[in-house]
């Protein structure tokens, strides 16, 4: 009995060190990114241009492009994600058609992201003529957020209690009625938390926007111009900390670094909260 | 339709009112087939991936023998007789993924168990968006951590340049773990309750239910956790580029400097053009990413539905 209660015990205090452990682990992360890249961080650094060769440089160009391809992305991707959710939660039957959909989603979300770059460079590119431009990439990156904005908004929907639904389909409503004045409505925080998801992953985007957006910036800050090169943050962080020729090459990927996870953070808290106060309000109290 | 029956009453208010209700069902009918055809646009992005890089990728073989590409070893597409072997990529991929995957399951899974059957509420309620942080941190950002840390880490302590195969494994376990983490504690959390209480009233500690009768119960769930981490770990590519090395052999240790798929694709797509053998060569690995992912989600689909049956 003793032994097996000894047992118990270094297993409570194995899984104790282990959950610390992680938390150890990230809020290393944290701090090494964070106090490292802060002190660099400053206005000029922040709306500067990006210097090749001397020191100096800023992100001012990358930060632009990082939330242009991000809104463009968002724009094209939305309608076609948000529909398919409905479609999936609301209307689809049980038949081989909505199987092939399901399906489609699993596997598209399963695909790496280099692929989908590939893909772009031999679509949007090469074969629509679109060179490497802010808006091959954030086509590209459009494809990216498809199958999570699909899953996110059917969960979204389907959480809707049914009571709600079938209330409104008694009173009289159509089928489109009840998704726009009932459900879209009352799931829309759990749907604004996971667009804000999917955008900070789209945020971090790299592998697939080298072969798409391409490795440089328009001259002009900011440039609305869709064809203009789209470097983005998450790039010049990569370009930065490995091949670049500046002197502060490491400083500027540092700073970078601080920069797009201190913006993953902000959309976290800024959209999270906000989200979580609607819920309450629309739930009553 | 019972609303157009009622045209017939000539009160105006009426006939508005018809008119209206008519236009919402117009409205329906139009958002049905609207919605119908964004769920088939999402399925023919897939097809049209499969296609094109397919397609694009076979025309390796008009050049390059199949065995040569799969089994060869020589990696040479600049020289004057370019030889296209991507077997020490092939190789460095299984090893890298599956190295990390042995890395981050011990540590996921005592987690998961941690955070569904021991940790305090309050513990719960910090680690939970914790793991959600690790995921959202851009992959480029664990790429940097990797080469400013651990490498001259790792060639410090065994004296040798650092880059290779081990810094990479100990970077992609990182990013996979929330992902291995969430679901088998979801799973864990999924289990009847019956099964757990059973086990205590026969007289049972934590510990032995954890191990004996929760870990067995849910094994499929933790399954389908781990190979969703690998099938991230197979397409990982930045956060791999920068600690790998990149150099187009195979390694003669876990410290020496290889090259992935994903990675070898990124390193030379710059230098080549579209529609020359060495261009499509680099689909042909697209190609054999897109197939493995493709893979590891049909053998989600036989777990999950040899859960249903058990």
């Amino acid at each position: 009995m003793t032994k097996n209660k000894l047992a118990d015990r270094a297993a409570t205090v194995f899984f104790w060190a282990m959950g610390l452990l992680i938390i150890a682990i990230l809020a290393w992360f944290l701090i090494r990114i964070l106090g490292r890249g802060l002190p660099h961080l400053s206005w000029s650094f922040l709306t500067g241009r990006p210097s090749e060769v001397r020191a100096g440089g800023g992100v001012g160009p990358q930060l632009f492009n990082t939330f242009y391809i991000l809104f463009l992305s968002l724009l094209f991707s939305l309608p076609i994600g948000i529909g398919s959710g409905i479609y999936l939660a609301v209307y689809a039957r049980k038949n081989r058609f909505t199987e092939l959909v399901r399906v489609s989603v699993e596997a598209l979300s399963s695909v790496p992201s280099i692929v989908f770059g590939l893909f772009g460079a031999l679509l949007f590119v090469n074969w629509l003529g679109f060179k490497f431009s802010i808006l091959a990439g954030a086509a590209t990156l459009s494809l990216l957020n498809l199958p999570v904005l699909v899953r996110v908004t059917e969960d979204a929907i389907r959480s809707v209690p049914a009571s709600y639904w079938e209330a409104s389909l008694a009173l009289g409503s159509t089928r489109w009625q009840a998704v726009r004045k009932v459900l879209i409505p009352s799931s829309l925080p759990t749907l604004i938390t996971g667009v804000t998801l999917v955008a900070g992953r789209a945020l971090g985007e790299t592998a697939l926007l080298i072969y798409t957006a391409g490795l440089s910036v328009s001259r002009k800050v900011p440039d609305f111009d869709p064809m203009a090169m789209g470097e983005t943050l998450a790039l010049h962080l990569w370009y930065s900390g490995s091949s670049s020729l500046a002197p502060d090459a490491k400083e500027i990927a540092d700073a970078s670094a601080a920069l797009l996870v201190l913006i993953v953070l902000g959309l976290n808290l800024l959209i999270a909260i906000p989200g979580r106060i609607i819920q309450k309000k629309l739930s009553g109290r | 339709m019972a609303y157009q029956s009622l045209n017939t009453q000539t009160e105006p208010q009426t006939r508005e009112a018809a008119r209206w209700t008519g236009r919402q069902h117009g409205y329906d009918r139009w958002m049905r087939r609207l919605f119908a055809i964004s769920a088939t646009a999402v399925t023919a992005v897939i097809f049209a991936i499969v296609l094109f890089v397919g397609w694009q990728g076979a025309q390796t073989f008009k050049d390059v023998s199949f065995t040569d590409f799969f089994f060869s070893t020589e990696w040479n597409p600049s020289s004057d007789n370019p030889s296209f072997g991507a077997f020490p990529f092939l190789y460095s991929t299984v090893l890298l993924t599956l190295l990390s995957v042995v890395l981050a399951v011990p540590l996921a899974l005592s987690g998961a168990i941690f955070m569904a059957k021991i940790a305090p509420r309050w513990m719960r309620e910090i680690l939970r968006p914790a793991a959600d942080l690790f995921v959202g941190i851009p992959s480029v950002v664990y790429g940097l951590i990797g080469l400013t840390v651990l490498v001259p880490f790792l060639g410090k302590l065994f004296g040798s340049q650092g880059y290779g195969i081990l810094p990479a494994a100990i970077i992609l376990a990182v990013m996979i773990l929330p992902t291995i983490l969430s679901i088998s504690e979801d799973a864990l959390r999924s289990l009847p309750g019956r099964l757990e209480e059973a086990s205590l009233a026969l007289g049972a500690t934590r510990w032995q239910t954890i191990w004996r009768v929760l870990l067995p119960a849910t094994m499929p769930g933790i399954m389908t956790g781990v190979i969703l981490g690998m099938g991230r770990a197979i397409g990982e590519t930045m956060a791999v580029f920068m600690v790998i090395g990149n150099s187009p052999k195979i390694p003669g240790s876990l410290l020496d400097s290889t090259t992935v798929l994903t990675t070898a694709i990124v390193k030379d797509m710059g230098n080549t053009f579209y529609g020359t053998p060495w261009n499509n060569a680099l689909y042909l690995m697209a190609l054999v990413l897109l197939l493995l992912s493709l893979g590891l989600i049909l053998l989600i689909r036989v777990v999950a539905k040899r859960r249903e049956q058990a």
